[in-house]
């Protein structure tokens, strides 16, 4: 009990002090209390909002028309349904000639059954429901897009709409997506009208079902439902999609993203680390007279050493506590931020196990990077009272040491385990800052022994006091260059690793590379298209056709063969889905060869080159024999070869490649691909494919990049307003470092005073002792991350990696500048105040 | 029963990759209530010599027997447990915990020991006894160099040592306040029956023990027990 009373006693003309420590625990416990509690308000209004997700109980889509049979039934199925069908198309507005690609789709039915199609005026769903004109409610993106409004009309293939409502959110449907791929809904009955409708158009189709109640139970059980049906819809190709089923991907979705929240949480909770360790460091240095005193009074070591570690617990659970306290507001903020990218409003509430699970970890940190530098004080010796010069007490190694890097490494590698879910990555992630905080220790070793060893004894005495400084006994170099160089490391590895993700999503829209894409060109138009293309003297930089056709079996089995057999690897919609498959015996710019050879005949036999991931992912190897449906003909093939591909490069990539001399004749369409020079040549050609080719899309990159511009804005907002506690957290670092560090200079800068030395003197000194420590850390850090962000690049997100100067040379002279500023300030005591007073006050 | 009985004492330290003696073949026993003080020029041992006494650290070679526990056999905690039951201290340069109160500065070798009852009250009349009763909730910072080392004093005998090691006393003080402490300090060692070993330089201060060695180069030159004996022994014989 005395323990917990001395520990108090002793913290009441320390606690501004411990102030520091406990701010780098508050931001640190406040990012993942916030992220966390955003995780489970994610979780939980996924699962309250699920039927929302689908808007229906239970979704059928297919690209393939069943049977008649099978289409009779999907009619009558449920208690009441709606029907979909929809395709990407050129649409255009009569008002001012624009034309834009968007999904069209032709409903009929009372969709959505659950959740709220926004619409305004809200009262257009009504009348769009009971059309009997052609009318038309178009997302508010396209509208935007296109400079029009509700009363304008819009033109899809042969016919105009009346656009009577304004969609701003869809069930199921992020604000983002509608970004991206803005829909036209029109009613179902005029879609044929619209001659778009075509063979070799890729439509899909799909019911929305609402189904009764079940008798028993009273809740509608979609799964137990679709049950009995399964083997029938999968033998037809057709996908069912429940409620339990889209909460599982939505949930899949959204792990990543609250996955990468918490590692961006994890950095700043690791920079408060540093900033635990680094101020209960020189803490602890100052309070070795007080330990050396109780020891000579008859305290224990053991006695010693738990006073100030209940100090540092209780510090710890205060700033915790204020960190969730903290993190529970910011939460409150996060949906705001994160609403365009989500399908469902996410309701904010408290977490408990985020809010617990922050304060645990915070207490956790606290005593777990208190505990090194606390141990020291166990051996502090009580000879001290009598010797003030006495120092041999801390130079032994201690064993239990060992045991708290152990244990540190252990909590790193099990909290990084905890937050990605990936041992090797968890490992990666430790090693790194271990071989981090190694390398900077050298380097702050290095500098103390480069100093001593050329000193320069002929320069002036504010240099040599400062550069002895570095050297001398009781110097901070280590501890700031290790403290603010792993700070500096971790935001700069942040910064490259964000514009290494942003950058993944870039395309290359320069130079000769194509920057739009026609598709769905029928054999007989091919050569219209091509002409009508060339007519604008623009050049013809691809030309590919394509077959879809359906998987049937996987060496002699099929997909009913497969569900069945629980020990087959093959995914279940490797049978269902549709496969769009070109045809050439060589590989193009975006292709790598992995393994096997290009696409060959040999023997009659036809060896087809495979995607390398979708190899991986069905467990294939090379020599299976995989039989295709090419609608209506078997055509069956060999694994020759797989390959790696460039998915965000612009060409047409394919999963599977057929050789030349087998699909020539089957039905396909085109894919051409050119280069626009300019928005104006771009609506002539779009406007010329409007009217002649009504079915052929295309795709304007420039439109389409500039989309992804945005979104891309968005997105930088997001982690950059994430990362902004990881900064806010190294500053506080650097601030623990430097503010502690300068009772280390404080009696010595006043003994210079007292022996006469001027303030400018003082200045200077203090000027270019803090500059090279500032510099010297900032830049370790700096290369470090380079090389750290280069690992990234390299092994996990595998994409190439160029380092921008210019911001890392801000992030040097920010933290070079902020460690000479929080130093001097931290000594204006000695500047402005006569050598008494401070030596009373402090001394 | 002697309270403290230095045999063959001897201490080396490493220096320059040489061994470095500081203290050598020091022997002597003091009796319960003794008042004696070590003498000599500054380095010539005498605070290492209190050191060892005290269990502060552990000798080269030789025995340290305090109320007949020896010393260098026990470890860095089993010496400091013998410290809170029968050693008080003085020091020099005061060594008040400044994040403490006056009060809970004395009170501090009672709490360490645990178990007792009353320890503010008995820290309090201590305080009263050398004259800083109002000064309780003050903390060192706010007390001048006299008052600190007065707080000391009642900090050293509030555990009511058997013996008392004083290094230097008066040695940050003015004339007029080290005369003040000085008295303070033999009172209430006489009231507390208390052994007391001083280490000074001022051989008027140390005029005022029972027993005066001198050590120079680590070791001693003189010991005034022969002599106090020889003065016992003639006023014997006048009688």
């Amino acid at each position: 009990m005395w323990l917990f009373r001395m520990a108090w006693r002793d913290s009441r003309r320390s606690r501004q002090r411990l102030l520091l420590f406990m701010s780098a625990i508050v931001l640190g416990i406040a990012a993942l209390v916030a992220i966390n509690s955003f995780g489970d308000n994610l979780a939980r209004s996924i699962d309250e909002q699920a039927r929302e997700l689908l808007g229906a109980d239970l979704t059928l889509s297919w690209t393939r028309a069943p049977s008649a049979k099978t289409q009779q039934l999907l009619k009558t199925l449920g208690r009441d349904r709606a029907y979909e069908v929809s395709f990407a198309s050129l649409v255009s507005t009569p008002k001012n000639g624009g034309v834009r690609l968007a999904q069209v789709k032709g409903l009929q039915g009372n969709f959505p059954f659950y959740g709220t199609w926004e619409v305004q005026p809200a009262s257009a769903v009504q009348t769009f429901r009971q059309a009997t004109s052609r009318v038309a409610l178009v997302d508010d993106a396209l509208l935007i897009q296109m400079g029009t409004q509700p009363g304008d009309s819009v033109r899809v293939g042969n016919l105009s709409f009346l656009i009577v409502g304004r969609v701003t959110k869809t069930p199921g449907q992020a604000a983002i997506a509608a970004t991206v791929a803005p829909t036209v809904f029109i009613p179902n009955q005029f879609l044929a009208g619209t001659g778009l409708l075509q063979r070799g158009s890729r439509i899909a189709y799909k019911y929305y079902y609402q189904l009764a109640p079940d008798k028993a139970t009273s809740a509608v059980d979609a799964d137990t439902f679709i049950k009995p049906l399964a083997a029938r819809l999968d033998k037809e190709g057709i996908n069912y999609d429940t409620v339990t089923e889209r909460k599982k991907q939505t949930g899949r979705s959204f792990a990543d993203l609250t996955k990468y929240l918490s590692l961006v949480a994890f950095v700043a909770l690791l920079l408060g680390c540093v900033g635990v360790a680094s101020a209960v460091q020189l803490y602890v240095k100052e309070k070795v007279a007080s330990v050396a005193i109780l020891r000579t009074l008859g305290a224990s070591g053991r006695q010693a050493f738990l006073i100030y570690l209940y100090q540092t617990t209780l510090m710890g659970l205060i700033g915790a506590t204020v960190g969730a306290v903290l993190g529970s507001v910011v939460q409150l903020l996060l949906p705001r931020i994160f609403g365009n990218f989500l399908p469902i409003t996410v309701d904010t509430a408290l977490s408990g196990p985020a809010v617990l699970g922050g304060i645990g970890t915070g207490l956790l940190i606290s005593v777990l990077f208190s505990l090194l530098p606390l141990l020291a004080i166990r051996n502090v010796s009580p000879l001290r009272t009598l010797r003030t010069s006495y120092e041999d007490d801390l130079q032994g190694r201690d064993p239990l040491r060992w045991l708290v890097y152990g244990l540190v490494v252990c909590f790193i590698v099990g909290f990084a385990y905890w937050q990605t879910s990936n041992l090797r990555l968890a490992v990666g992630f430790t090693g790194g800052l271990v071989v981090a905080f190694g390398l900077l220790t050298a380097i702050g070793l290095g500098l103390i022994g480069l100093v001593r060893r050329f000193f320069p004894a002929s320069w002036s005495y504010t240099w040599r006091q400062s550069l002895a400084n570095l050297y001398r006994p009781n110097n901070q170099t280590l501890i700031l260059i290790t403290s603010i160089g792993l700070g500096a490391f971790l935001i700069a590895t942040l910064y490259l690793t964000q514009g290494l993700l942003l950058g993944r999503v870039e395309l290359s829209g320069s130079g000769k590379q194509p920057n739009m894409v026609l598709f769905d060109i029928q054999n007989e138009q091919l050569a219209g298209v091509k002409s009508l293309v060339q007519a604008q003297h623009l050049p013809i930089l691809q030309e590919v056709p394509v077959v879809t056709m359906r998987l049937t079996d996987i060496n002699g089995k099929n997909g009913e063969t497969v569900r069945k057999d629980t020990t087959q690897k093959p995914p279940k919609w490797a049978f269902t889905r549709e496969y769009r498959v070109t045809y050439r015996d060589s590989l193009i710019s975006s292709e790598k060869l992995v393994s096997g050879k290009v696409p060959y005949q040999f023997g009659g036999a036809s060896y087809i080159s495979i995607e390398k991931g979708f190899f991986e992912r069905m467990h294939l190897k090379l020599g299976d024999t995989l039989n295709f449906n090419v609608q209506g003909a078997p055509v069956q093939t060999i694994i020759g070869g797989t390959r790696e591909v460039e998915w965000n490069r612009v060409q047409t990539n394919f999963l599977v490649i057929f050789p030349s001399g087998i699909l020539e004749q089957a039905p396909q369409f085109h894919v051409l691909m050119t280069r626009v020079p300019d928005n104006q040549t771009s609506a002539v050609l779009q406007r010329g494919l409007v009217s002649q080719f009504p079915n052929v899309s295309a795709i304007d990159l420039g439109l389409i990049l500039k989309t992804i511009d945005e979104i891309l804005a968005q997105i930088s907002f997001v982690i950059q307003f994430m990362a902004l506690f990881s900064i806010l957290t190294g500053l506080l670092v650097l601030a623990s470092s430097v503010v502690i560090s300068k009772f280390q200079r404080l009696r010595e800068s006043v003994l210079l005073r007292t022996l006469g030395a001027s303030r400018n003197q003082i200045l200077g000194i203090t000027f270019l002792e803090y500059s090279l420590l500032g510099f010297v850390a900032a830049l370790s850090g700096i290369l470090l991350s380079i090389a750290g962000t280069w690992g990234l690049a390299r092994f996990v997100f595998e994409v190439p990696y160029r380092p921008d100067a210019l911001p890392l040379l801000v992030i040097t002279l920010v933290v070079t500048g902020l460690t000479i500023l929080i130093g001097v300030f931290n000594s204006r005591d000695v500047l402005v105040k006569p050598p008494l007073e401070v030596l009373r006050a402090e001394v | 029963m002697s309270i403290l009985h230095v045999e063959n004492l001897t201490k080396t330290y490493p220096s320059g990759g040489r061994a470095l003696t500081v203290l050598q073949g020091v022997n002597f026993t003091l009796e319960p209530g003794d008042t004696f003080a070590i003498v000599g020029p500054s380095g010539s041992g005498k605070t290492t010599l209190l050191g060892l006494c005290a269990g502060l650290d552990r000798a080269s070679s030789g025995s340290v027997y305090l109320n007949d526990i020896r010393l260098d056999t026990l470890t860095e905690d089993q010496r400091a447990a013998i410290r809170n039951q029968h050693v008080g201290f003085i020091f020099q340069n005061f060594q008040l915990l400044p994040t403490l109160t006056a009060l809970e500065n004395v009170m501090v070798p009672l709490e360490l020991r645990g178990g007792e009852k009353n320890v503010a009250k008995t820290a309090q009349a201590l305080l009263e006894r050398v004259g800083l009763g109002n000064r309780e909730h003050h903390y060192p910072a706010q007390l001048s160099g006299g008052e600190q080392q007065r707080v000391s004093l009642a900090r050293a005998f509030i555990n009511r040592p058997k013996l008392l090691f004083a290094d230097e006393p008066t040695g940050n003080l003015d004339a007029d306040t080290s005369a003040t402490v000085v008295d303070l300090l033999f009172e209430l060692n006489r009231e507390a029956g208390t052994t007391l070993v001083l280490v000074t330089h001022d051989l008027e201060l140390a005029a005022r023990t029972q027993r005066v060695i001198r050590v120079k180069g680590g070791t001693v030159i003189a010991d005034s027990k022969e002599r106090i004996g020889e003065r016992v022994n003639r006023n014997a014989e006048a009688e």
